[in-house]
């Protein structure tokens, strides 16, 4: 019998009120996993569990073929988090986690934007990508793609340079990170 | 070798002497290895039966419990079992067969995605992806499943792999490296709480199934005996420290005793020791233990501050950490005098709020005073199992545990159904032991069949019905919290359990009175082979004390 276990009815406001605060704050967790089957369903599973939405999620080889490592952003209250990352610990196939500091990380993404340029726009569009340090991968009569690397912000503020001309579509990667310095991340 | 015989190698290696299980088309393989392996195997008659089965096992023993089933159906009917044994630590390795490796993913005939069903509901699991694998993973699953914190995991082994030729050789040692349990407990955070417990003026100390786990009774009785603490402990607890005794305040929670619950409202300092503070003991956790500063020893760091933020955390084994912090202690040097008037506050809560129920003044049975006679008969001697529900907190409530492992019951999840096999299991580990399951005329339906097993098998149990006709705890929330509008609780007199028991070729005894209730369960109880007690009691009792839901403790009411 789960509370409240009286009859009194609820409202929505305070249903919704007694879900998990959110804190601005976002999270990038770096994750080095055994590469069996299985384990990406595994971490997934246990931050819906908590009621996480994972922002972003990359995975990816490392140097050792039996490792991989999982980067993912998460937006969580302090709390929770913890409670989350040493759920996470728990996982057997779970090597080590890493809740990165923003300060001393270095965090990547890349992005593939699809923008409709016809005539004129066409030389406004390389100005600003050549302004983002951005790469032209495809170009045709009607549409070219740009490639983009760099922080999750820059790729935010050319996504609003660009939207202008006309977005047809966009990709991104979601973040990948590594911590500053000697020590590993 | 055939990967399956390796499998029952493995398994003898690991020292099992019984699994209970049912076969089908995908564990064939398993099942022919069983003819020769000399493996008791325990047929029973559904698999959630012989899950709680494993895990009564397991409790009763400390060993890891086996339980096997087929794929697909077979495989799904083991989540119960697997989900209550997660909710209450329960080492046990479920073994289940799947369709061959070139059906996996084409809703093959029988196949069910149990590692996927499971994830949630296992500490680890491990689908063999190669033959030869088998003998690793199967150390690996018991490693799991017995160190750290306890729980279970599935193994799931398609029929093709099952059936593979392989080179057989014992595995010795067993590597995870992401796998690493702490179980010392970090000397200086000992030292601090052995300090605070010297300065405490009202500590309590709050045991839970973690004791049970570690094996960690004894070492409990000598650090709360090292001064006077005061003791409760939780329903999983119960046995961790020898009740009746002069610092036992009794189980606390939703039903616990008011000594124990209003302690830990008051108390200045509670040292939990593999407890998680679940809802059930905390009540509204905004008004939980205010005055309290917490030491909290558990071996899962995941369990710290989950619920309760902890002063001094520590992460260990219950038995470690206990002989250090006793040692610890006792190098402080406190005044057991301090604890003088905390314990006279105790003292007045005890006497003025004992548990109690208005016996009848006819020959109506009620039903707490079948558990104390149960109590009274067996001198206290026997594991006791129940299901959930009313009985089982009436269990709780009035039948003593001076011994670990002498009480299974459904803690975290509140499985009905779990009753009968868990003393089935138990019984199969415990021969020489009396093995009782306490149960209700709801609970009891739910695993019925194994009334069969128990037959066959000449599993002797004495199961004790509490029959009120009623889903009682459901009833009982009902009339407290419903305004008494009773909704499909009421379960009649049907079976009539007596036919039954004897339809399953064990013995059915009626007890309908008072006098006759003594006697009735001595015969139940010198009666060979399984036997099924229909007691019929008092149909509208209600368990009291009581934490009202979304209540403070100190608000407890009846």
């Amino acid at each position: 019998m789960g509370e409240p276990g009286t009859k009194e009815l609820l409202s929505l406001e305070e249903l919704e009120a007694s879900g998990m605060a959110r804190s601005g704050r976002k999270h990038v967790l770096s994750i080095l996993v055994e590469n069996k089957p299985g384990v990406l369903t595994r971490i997934a599973g246990l931050f819906a569990r908590r009621g996480f939405n994972i922002d972003t999620l990359t995975v990816g080889p490392t140097d050792d073929e039996h490792i991989s490592r999982v980067t993912l952003t998460v937006d969580g209250a302090l709390h929770p988090i913890d409670q989350v990352t040493k759920q996470l610990h728990k996982l057997v196939n779970v090597l080590k986690i890493r809740d990165l500091e923003p300060d001393d990380t270095v965090a990547r993404e890349l992005a593939l934007f699809k923008i409709a340029v016809d005539g004129p726009q066409r030389a406004e569009v390389l100005q600003i990508c050549e302004i983002f340090r951005g790469n032209v991968v495809d170009v045709t009569r009607r549409a070219i793609i740009i490639e983009i690397t760099g922080s999750t912000d820059k790729i935010e503020a050319f996504e609003g340079m660009v939207r202008p001309f006309g977005l047809i579509e966009m990709m991104r990667t979601g973040e990948i990170a590594i911590s500053r310095g000697r020590s590993e991340t | 070798m055939r990967a399956v015989d390796a499998v029952m190698e493995c398994l003898k290696a690991e020292g099992v002497d019984v699994v209970f299980g049912y076969p089908g088309g995908a564990n064939l393989p398993t099942y022919d290895a069983f003819v020769d392996a000399g493996i008791h195997h325990v047929l029973v008659r559904h698999e959630a039966g012989g899950g709680h089965a494993a895990a009564g096992y397991a409790k009763a023993t400390g060993k890891v419990g086996v339980a096997l089933g087929t794929s697909g159906p077979g495989a799904t009917n083991l989540v119960t079992p697997i989900m209550d044994a997660m909710m209450d630590s329960v080492p046990v390795v479920f073994l289940t067969g799947q369709v061959r490796t070139e059906l996996l993913g084409t809703d093959g005939f029988q196949e069910a995605d149990i590692l996927g069903i499971t994830m949630p509901a296992v500490k680890h699991s491990w689908m063999i992806q190669h033959p030869l694998e088998i003998p690793r993973v199967i150390h690996e699953a018991f490693h799991v499943a017995r160190t750290g914190r306890p729980g279970p995991v599935v193994v799931d082994i398609p029929m093709d792999l099952s059936r593979a030729d392989i080179p057989y050789e014992p595995v010795t040692d067993v590597r995870l490296p992401g796998y690493q349990p702490t179980t010392e407990g970090n000397v200086k955070q000992i030292r601090q709480a052995a300090k605070a417990l010297a300065a405490a003026r009202r500590p309590v100390i709050y045991a839970g199934g973690g004791v049970i786990s570690a094996g960690a009774a004894e070492e409990l009785t000598e650090f709360a005996t090292s001064d006077r603490f005061p003791v409760t402990c939780t329903l999983n607890g119960l046995g961790g420290f020898p009740a009746p005794h002069e610092q036992w305040l009794g189980m606390l929670g939703m039903h616990g005793t008011r000594a124990a619950n209003y302690a830990m409202d008051e108390a200045d300092l509670i040292c939990a020791i593999g407890a998680r503070f679940d809802d059930r003991i905390t009540g509204k956790l905004s008004e939980f233990a205010p005055r309290a500063k917490f030491i909290h020893i558990d071996i899962d760091p995941a369990e710290i501050s989950k619920n309760v933020p902890a002063h001094i955390p520590i992460v260990g084994d219950a038995k470690n950490v206990l002989t250090k912090l006793v040692n610890e202690y006792r190098a402080v040097g406190a005044d057991p005098a301090r604890l003088e008037e905390w314990w006279q506050r105790i003292h007045e809560w005890q006497e003025r709020h004992p548990l109690r129920y208005d016996d009848s003044e006819d020959g109506e049975i009620k039903p707490q005073r079948v558990v104390e006679a149960l109590y009274e008969v067996t001198g206290g001697d026997a594991i006791v199992s129940t299901d959930v529900g009313q009985h089982q907190m009436w269990a709780a409530q009035y039948f003593h545990f001076d011994k670990p492992r002498k009480w299974l019951t459904s803690g975290g999840l509140g499985t009905m159904g779990f009753g009968l096999p868990a003393a089935m299991g138990a019984q199969v580990g415990c021969k020489d032991e009396t093995v009782i399951c306490i149960t209700g005329d709801g609970s009891v339906q739910m695993n019925m069949q194994e009334m069969a097993t128990c037959a066959q098998e000449g599993i002797p149990i004495k199961v004790f019905i509490l029959n009120n006709g009623y889903l009682g705890m459901v009833r009982q929330w009902q009339q407290l919290f419903w305004d008494r509008r009773y909704s499909h609780v009421d379960m009649g007199q049907y079976p009539d359990f007596v036919k039954l028991a004897e339809a399953y070729g064990g013995s059915g005894i009626r007890i309908e009175s008072k006098d006759k209730l003594i006697d009735g369960i001595r015969q139940a109880l010198d009666t060979p082979g399984p036997v099924l007690v229909d007691v019929r009691v008092t149909r509208e009792e209600n368990v009291y004390p009581m934490i009202a839901p979304g209540a403070a403790a100190r608000d407890m009411v009846g």
